[in-house]
């Protein structure tokens, strides 16, 4: 469980320039959720995951992991770093070894762990995402851009983090890739029990997947809560330039024109059933005409 | 404008003493007219054919087999080379690595400086670009400090100000987000509405692909859909087996129809989709409220 | 990174900011030049007064100049402290096994006002240019060069080039060492092989993304007819105005007189 209780960080601070990335954040992110956390470019997004897993110290307030302070002065964060795993945009740009295996062992081999323990880690992670064994010996270059994307989350996977956090896993990703991507965060959340945080600014992407949607804008959450709490909101969002899914408005404009219908359905198959439900008024309307 | 006949292209993979290995068709017997003032769009998944099409259309690539031929001049003849690249501008992915300038208005400039256009048409020129695509209050900025959307509307303007009668758009949008990807959406409507440039933009988001008179889908190097965005989005089954995505409202519009609603094909919006199942106008709910 | 502000363009509007950037570039190296004619107070005196006059007209904020100074104050300390105490001559303090004497004392403080001056009088060069004028002046006045065969519109497309990519190869280096930070690799290892080691997760990423990026930039350039320096024009060719000729005037004025307060010993 990650507690996270009142902080806050400065860029540039002691400056005419300073800028609060963060703005005095409360929130808890407890073990097995999975959440999205949403915003526009700018919002602090970036910033806030940085701080999870400490790359990034607050400014002031405290992050607690389990119940300890991540930024005291002896907490070890690189084993933080292996709990807490992160994936960057765009991960494949950080491939650097011949071939996806030793690539993949590059994070266990730094939390010092024995070569045979390394390479049985790096092959669990990388049959999780979805490689074959005669996958392993291939350049990391050779790969496509979802197998790529794909490798690098091993990377971080092959560390056993209880908590993964993504930074925009589906960026420059096609429809493919990224449901691809998508469904195997969903599965690790289910199966492993991993805590997810997926960091988008697509409200489509986290919809169908998501427990808990967290909001942020200039540095702070303007909203949290499950997804159909906040999709009602779509004022809200709009006004900090993010918008809710396209269903969601597409429920809207029918309810708007007299269909008495629930605008809660986050995906377009709930929304049928939804529709369905109202099927007597819809026969009613057409046999007037 | 454009005409493509039986083109093939052929990657050759080659060995380290640099003899032909093998060869990868990316490009198979592809045929397409675009005519002049068009808005299409060429859709298709990552390894599909469709940057290794825009190419060949800008001579940055020439065919294996086959012509590509833009307005009335062979690509294939090196003589028409720089008149071809004037004519049918380009747009790249990477908004950082196709600006040359380290301010906007001098990166507009860059292409007509190239052309060995005057000093006073440059300005004339640069400045109309940046009106254009409306960054005028952009223009002594460094374009490191400007957004995804800012870049992209940045490099539409320097393809501009070589007064080109065509524009490629090779994925624009796959590394911005969805304010930025607006951004630029409307700049090459705008474009091709108010301009009247030909517009052939190459993504994998297909609420870009709406707005265009024409949609082409790409799928391994040849084409497989074409038609207008209704003919083409309202073929479901067939997107979802070229793992494109189709919009939430003709999904469920789709949905409905299966569930037994009688509803045409092809519904593209929330207040077609209105019509269809027969619900009163905006305004009419309005009046009885 | 972001601290340093050491000769980072400064956008304002001032004569300095409009002045023809082949006079600055030559105006810097004459300046340079002349702090190390003069060698006397006057002449140090003049220097200064002459640089102050500049700094006025750039209408660069004094504290933002000091600021970049931060970066080299270092290498200033280091300087000065080995004339202090290695130059011979008549002791005046000493203490443990260091000395300072008269001679060192006065080296010393010339070294140090010379250095400052001279970071100074360059960082306002580049304050008050960006670095496409800079580029283009270099290339004009290297043009001379090119009947020896010298690519000088290649060399200065490089320059540009580098300049503009610098920034976003920095960041993209940031951005890479967290992400192997994030994997458990460490940096702050004390041993300097182990140092060494690792920074090879971040430069074979940062290598081929530079290539990546220099092999989208070419076809770009390409795209948009770039076809080398042959029949190309310029949106803003170099063309001497009135108040360049006047600053070169003044220029010629103040190396003739640091050249007389050297030759007539002041």
């Amino acid at each position: 469980m990650i507690e996270v209780k009142d902080v806050c960080y400065t860029y540039e601070a002691g400056t005419a320039m300073a800028v609060n990335a963060i703005d005095h954040i409360t929130t808890t992110i407890p073990d097995g959720q999975f959440i999205g956390l949403i915003g526009h470019t700018g919002s602090g997004k970036s910033t806030f995951v940085q701080m999870l897993n400490g790359l990034i110290k607050c400014s002031s307030g405290q992050i607690l992991y389990n119940g300890e302070d991540i930024n005291a002065e002896n907490y070890n964060r690189r084993q933080l770093r292996s709990h807490v795993g992160l994936v960057f945009q765009y991960p494949e740009h950080q491939l650097f070894e011949t071939d996806i295996l030793t690539d993949v062992m590059f994070g266990p081999k730094n939390l010092g762990l024995s070569e045979e323990e390394c390479r049985s880690r790096a092959e669990q992670a990388l049959y999780a995402v979805g490689f074959k064994e005669r996958h392993f010996t291939q350049s990391p270059f050779d790969l496509s851009g979802g197998q790529k994307r794909r490798a690098a989350i091993a990377g971080v996977l092959a560390m056993k983090p209880e908590v993964l956090i993504l930074d925009e896993p589906t960026a420059g990703l096609d429809p493919m890739g990224r449901d691809s991507i998508l469904d195997l965060v969903s599965e690790l959340n289910r199966t492993r029990n991993i805590t997810i945080v997926l960091v988008s600014h697509s409200m489509e992407d986290v919809a169908r997947y998501v427990d808990r949607i967290m909001v942020m804008n200039d540095g702070h959450f303007i909203l949290d809560g499950p997804p159909t709490d906040i999709f009602v909101q779509v004022d809200k969002l709009e006004e900090v330039g993010l918008s809710a899914p396209e269903i969601t408005y597409v429920l809207r404009k029918l309810k708007a024109r007299g269909l008495d219908i629930d605008t809660n359905a986050l995906t377009y198959e709930e929304a049928a059933e939804e529709i369905l439900r109202h099927r007597s008024q819809l026969e009613a309307l057409r046999t007037r005409e | 404008m454009i005409q493509i006949r039986n083109l093939i292209h052929d990657y050759l993979r080659r060995d380290e003493e640099g003899n032909v290995e093998g060869s990868h068709r990316a490009i198979d017997h592809v045929n397409l007219d675009v005519h002049p003032g068009e808005f299409i769009a060429i859709l298709g998944h990552n390894g599909s054919g469709k940057s290794t099409l825009a190419k060949h259309i800008n001579a940055l690539l020439y065919p294996t087999e086959g012509t590509v031929v833009v307005d009335g001049m062979n690509t294939a003849d090196e003589q028409n080379l720089w008149k071809i690249r004037q004519e049918a501008g380009m747009v790249f992915q990477n908004p950082d690595n196709q600006i040359i300038g380290q301010v906007v208005e001098e990166d507009v400039g860059f292409g007509p400086e190239n052309m060995g256009v005057p000093t006073e048409e440059i300005w004339e020129r640069v400045n109309e670009s940046l009106r254009i695509v409306e960054i005028e209050h952009l223009r002594k900025k460094s374009p490191n400090r400007l957004s995804g959307g800012q870049k992209q509307r940045v490099s539409i303007a320097g393809v501009i100000a070589m007064h080109p009668k065509c524009i490629i758009l090779d994925e624009p949008t796959a590394m911005l987000d969805p304010s930025g990807r607006k951004e630029v959406i409307r700049a090459a409507r705008a474009l091709n509405k108010v301009e009247d440039i030909t517009i052939i933009l190459i993504t994998h988001y297909m609420e870009e692909a709406i707005y265009a008179d024409r949609v082409f889908v790409m799928d391994e190097g040849r084409i497989a859909m074409q038609g207008t965005p209704r003919e083409v989005f309202s073929d479901v089954d067939r997107m979802k087996e070229l793992r494109l995505d189709v919009p939430q409202v003709t999904l469920l519009a789709d949905e409905l129809r299966r569930k037994g609603l009688d509803l045409p094909a092809g519904i593209l919006t929330a207040d077609e989709l209105a019509d269809a199942l027969g619900l009163k106008e905006e305004t009419d709910v309005r009046k009885q409220a | 990174m972001k601290e340093i502000t050491l000769g980072q363009y400064y956008q304002t509007d001032s004569v300095l900011h409009r002045l023809d950037p082949r006079v600055k570039l030559i105006g810097t190296f004459c300046y340079i030049i002349s702090l190390f004619i003069v060698n006397s107070w006057p002449g140090y005196v003049a220097a200064g007064i002459f640089l102050a006059v500049m700094i006025l007209l750039s209408h660069v904020p004094f504290s933002y100049i000091v600021r970049g100074m931060k970066a080299i104050a270092f290498i200033l300390t280091v300087t000065v402290l080995f004339n202090l105490f290695m130059t011979p001559g008549e002791p005046l303090v000493s203490f443990w096994k260091l000395t300072v004497t008269r001679e060192g004392l006065s080296f010393a403080v010339k070294m140090a006002v010379r250095l400052v001056f001279l970071i100074i009088g360059s960082s306002l060069m580049t304050l008050t240019t960006t670095p496409t004028q800079l580029t283009n002046a270099m290339e004009d006045l290297m043009k001379p060069l090119k009947k020896l065969h010298v690519p000088v519109h290649e060399i200065a497309m490089m320059m540009s080039i580098a300049l503009r990519f610098i920034p976003i190869l920095m960041e993209e280096t940031d951005k890479i060492q967290k992400a192997q930070m994030a994997r458990g690799a460490d940096f702050e290892s004390k041993s300097i092989i182990q140092r060494v080691k690792s920074m090879v997760p971040i430069l074979v990423p940062l290598f081929i993304s530079a290539f990546r990026r220099a092999n989208d930039l070419a076809m770009a350039m390409e795209a948009r007819c770039y076809h080398g320096g042959e029949g190309r024009t310029r949106m803003k060719p170099l063309i001497y105005q009135r108040r360049d000729r006047i600053a070169y005037g003044v220029l010629a004025a103040f190396f003739c007189l640091c050249l007389s307060l050297r030759l007539l010993k002041f």
